[in-house]
């Protein structure tokens, strides 16, 4: 059924509903469909069930770390278990969960949808990518098992070279890193092959959603800057079995050099975090205002620009690494050159909620969240972008509060798209009351966890302390801050385990989802939902995404239709 | 070669059984798997890039180091490698020009040509790491090699004894130092005449740019064995050839691949997108090869 066609929506809901019986769910069954599937929405299923479980498994990791520090002195572990757990969230939560949440998961389901393709270019490679992600989580359960990793997630020589017991947990969570990074690569890969060569002829690049952009952006960093981790990774191994001496000084090597390689990717992976997010964004602030996106170019460029300039920024991570002073400078320069394509996102955003008719549905709200934790995480980047600051903040808590804010940005914008694009995927609508509640929950516990982080940061506590004990004389009210802290991570977990609950309510007693629930103008608001197996049971009309003139609010059906007046592509 | 390009006209597709159903056209299922193609040698420029980059900021800071140690890879060897891989992309070329003009024979003959080049390329690898390994020229705590041992061993070889694996047993043990002395290794002086021969093939380190150097070369009375770190040579020798021989050998698997759907006749004009992109894929590798023998061999 498509009813925002033009001539459904003057033919009536009834004749259109007749039709509606296969969809990507319906249209085979048993294990097997799903596990040989080539269906791009079906990969992007089975991406999220796998990243939703990593994410509660790193989850788990974060409240047990926090749990350690809710007391000065040993609360419920030891400090190399504590290590070991730290390690294990933030490898977990990078390499599992943010990078591919918003586009492998989220992006596989509509970006084909989106162009109007029936899937994207190479749907045996998506499914291969799938796997690889599957076997990284494996090798990443191995190297838990197998005695664990305590180097941080950032596998610095000489703690991931050599060590002062054998931790076996190192190799296979590289090659974990390495696995995950040929999944990352190829999702990346297809994705822009599809932008350039699946869209529909009469869409041009300014016809697509922002949402696209951001995907295609992110692609490119990671086709160019993925292969980097893959090899340093790879050296890594070599040079822990081999004893190669290429990172660790006792065998004539040079540890900064590994840092240089580790960044030149990881700095970049940043925004290949945020990226897809930001793209998410511009798509939930339009509709939700109901009210075409401002400065669609100044915010499709932008994020070219960030994904250009995220190259070439690593070095911050090392100013206090030895690195010369001149380079520094330049590092921190073309630092605080990210925040102008930032904020020109932020203010477009902000431009285009401006006397729109803003709805605060769950999406929504989980967009003005991020609008306020990327704020602040982006301008404490830039505090700690400033060479002088740097000095006294870096590796404190100031730090870990502010990558929190900008990576657990992408978190809120993660669930906020998977609220927005539920009733697409699943056919089902969540219980408005507890979507917004969640939201508001885990919002508040949020800011309690890491907001204060910034406080005991400028106070002076290194990151990954297992214990303040000492520092309690010297730092007043360090004991409450870190218990208030940890008090906020439960919050947290309060309101993500109501939002867990809403969805998964949902898919059991949900109502049924209309086709355009929330009045969105681009092509995946103009097919059923759930989508049929080749995404369109009529060719799609291509129009401007942010054009929502022609959408009127059905009382009948719950959702939006189509009069079928649009205005056209432009084709460029 | 327009002609050699599938069509664009959607009722041919109809007729291709090997159009894609998500394709509307066999012209943008080619085109798509182009454009993927190239992307993917991008990454694969960038995973040898990281080791072109330790390449370079070791040869930067140290050069002494590599100096010394590419000495010990053979030319002759290297270079009939470059021409085999060369004439083997040439050879690959001619099979997709093959492929486009429907030339059954001369495909299958240019592939199984192109697969002979693979199977020399690492066959003369083979010989050269087998070299090493007998010398103990390996990367870190494996690298034993001292000229004292080897000389001796030369000797043994001579008189028809084949050097086993055993004889190493002893070098290992000595590990990373400059001049191991062995339990038999006479006296200092000796062995300085002793393996006089040796050294004379090996150049003293020249001095390089002074600026870049952060170890003296000439901290002590001989050569070239008191250049330190030789091994991290060839760790970066053996990571990128390895690396580099691990992509022969998967572009022998996909040259095999491909001969065998040749036989079977699953290429003419209409289609031949694998072998296009196959082709690609070895030329990369020949590409990446030809800045490694320069680099590793043919440098001081």
């Amino acid at each position: 059924m498509s009813t925002v066609d033009a001539s459904d929506a003057s033919g009536g809901v009834q004749a259109a509903a007749a039709t509606d019986t296969s969809n990507y769910l319906t249209a085979s069954r048993g294990i097997a469909s799903w596990m040989f599937t080539r269906d791009h929405k079906r990969i992007g299923i089975m991406y999220l069930v796998g990243i939703l479980t990593a994410f509660f498994l790193a989850g788990i990791f974060a409240l047990l770390v926090r749990t350690e520090l809710l007391t000065a002195g040993r609360t419920i572990m030891d400090a190399d278990t504590y290590n070991k757990f730290f390690t294990f969230h933030g490898v977990i939560m990078v390499f599992l969960v943010i990078i591919p949440g918003v586009p492998a998961a989220l992006g596989n389901f509509v970006l084909p949808i989106m162009l109007g393709a029936k899937d994207v270019a190479f749907p045996r490679i998506n499914l291969l990518s799938f796997y690889l992600w599957c076997g990284g989580a494996i090798f990443l359960l191995c190297s838990l098992v197998m005695g664990g990793l305590d180097t941080g997630w950032t596998f610095y020589a000489p703690y991931s070279t050599i060590s002062k017991e054998p931790i076996y947990g190192v190799i296979p969570a590289l090659l974990a890193v390495f696995v995950v990074g040929f999944s990352s690569i190829f999702t990346g890969l297809n994705f822009v092959v599809t932008i350039h060569k699946l869209r529909r002829p009469e869409m041009g690049w300014f016809d697509m959603p922002l949402f696209v952009f951001g995907i295609y952006a992110t692609g490119i960093i990671q086709i160019l800057a993925t292969p980097v981790i893959g090899i340093t990774g790879l050296l890594l191994i070599i040079e822990r079995v081999a004893k190669i001496g290429i990172f660790t000084a006792s065998m004539g090597g040079d540890p900064v050099l590994f840092q240089h390689f580790f960044w030149f990717y990881s700095h970049p992976a940043v925004y290949i975090m945020i990226l897809p997010a930001m793209g998410v964004m511009s798509e939930i602030i339009s509709v939700f205002s109901h009210k075409h996106i401002f400065g669609y170019k100044f915010i499709a460029f932008s994020s070219l620009a960030i994904a250009l300039l995220g190259f070439l920024v690593w070095g911050h991570h090392l100013f206090v690494a030895g690195q010369s002073g001149l380079v520094s400078m330049i590092f921190s320069a073309l630092t605080f050159a990210v925040a102008i394509p930032s904020a020109i996102k932020v203010f477009n955003w902000l431009a285009t909620m401006y006397k729109g008719s803003i709805t605060l549905e769950t999406p929504m709200i989980y967009a003005l969240s991020f609008i306020w934790i990327f704020g602040i995480g982006g301008l404490t980047g830039l505090f700690l972008g400033t060479l002088a600051v740097d000095v006294p903040l870096h590796d404190t808590y100031f730090v870990v509060a502010h990558f929190h804010y900008v990576m657990a940005g992408t978190i809120f914008v993660f669930i906020g798209g998977l609220f927005y694009w539920w009733p697409k995927m699943t056919g089902k609508m969540y219980k408005e009351l507890w979507g917004r509640l969640g939201a508001l929950i885990f919002f508040v516990g949020y800011n309690m966890t890491f907001f204060t982080q910034f406080i005991i940061g400028l106070k002076g506590m290194p990151r990954r302390y297992y214990d303040y004990e000492k520092l309690i004389d010297v730092i007043p009210g360090i004991a409450g801050l870190h218990m208030f802290s940890s008090i906020g991570s439960y919050v947290m977990a309060v309101g993500l385990l109501m939002t867990g609950f809403c969805l998964l309510q949902s898919l059991f007693r949900g109502r049924k989802a209309p086709d355009n629930p929330w009045g969105g103008a681009s092509l995946e608001w103009r097919t059923t939902s759930p989508p049929p197996l080749e995404n369109f049971n009529e060719e799609p009309h291509v129009g401007d995404p942010y054009d929502f003139s022609d959408l009127e609010w059905d009382k009948e059906i719950g959702g939006y239709v189509s009069t079928g007046i649009r205005k056209p592509a432009t084709g460029h | 070669m327009a002609e050699a390009v599938p069509t664009d006209s959607p009722e041919h597709a109809k007729h291709s059984p090997h159009l894609a159903h998500h394709f509307d056209t066999p012209l943008q299922q080619f085109d798509s798997g182009k454009l993927g193609m190239w992307l993917f040698l991008a990454t694969e420029i960038l995973l040898f890039g990281g080791l072109f980059c330790v390449y370079a900021i070791w040869r930067a800071n140290h050069p002494e180091i590599f100096i010394a140690g590419h000495h010990h890879l053979d030319k002759t060897l290297g270079a009939i490698n470059t021409v085999v891989l060369i004439l083997s992309s040439f050879t690959m070329a001619t099979g997709v020009y093959c492929a486009q003009r429907s030339i059954q024979k001369w495909l299958i003959i240019c592939l199984a040509l192109t697969l002979l080049g693979g199977l020399g390329f690492m066959s003369i690898k083979f010989v050269e790491y087998r070299h090493k390994w007998h010398e103990g020229l390996l990367p870190g705590t494996s690298y034993t090699y001292d000229p004292k041992v080897l000389a001796k061993e030369n000797l043994h070889e001579n008189v028809g004894a084949p050097a086993e694996p055993e004889t190493h047993a002893e070098p290992p043990a000595a590990s990373t130092a400059p001049a191991p002395a062995t339990a038999a290794a006479p006296p200092p002086e000796q062995p300085a005449a002793a393996a006089d021969e040796e050294r004379s093939k090996i150049a003293l380190a020249p001095a390089g740019p002074a600026g870049l150097r952060m170890e003296p070369a000439e901290d002590s009375e001989s050569g070239d064995e008191t250049v330190k770190n030789v091994h991290i040579f060839f760790a970066i020798y053996f990571c990128l050839t390895g690396l580099h021989g691990l992509h022969v050998l998967a572009g022998m698997a996909i040259i095999t691949w491909l001969l065998l759907r040749a036989i079977r006749g699953d290429f003419s004009h209409e289609y031949f997108t694998p072998v296009d992109l196959g082709g690609l894929y070895w030329h990369l590798v020949d590409l990446i090869w030809i800045f490694l023998f320069p680099l590793l061999y043919l440098i001081g």
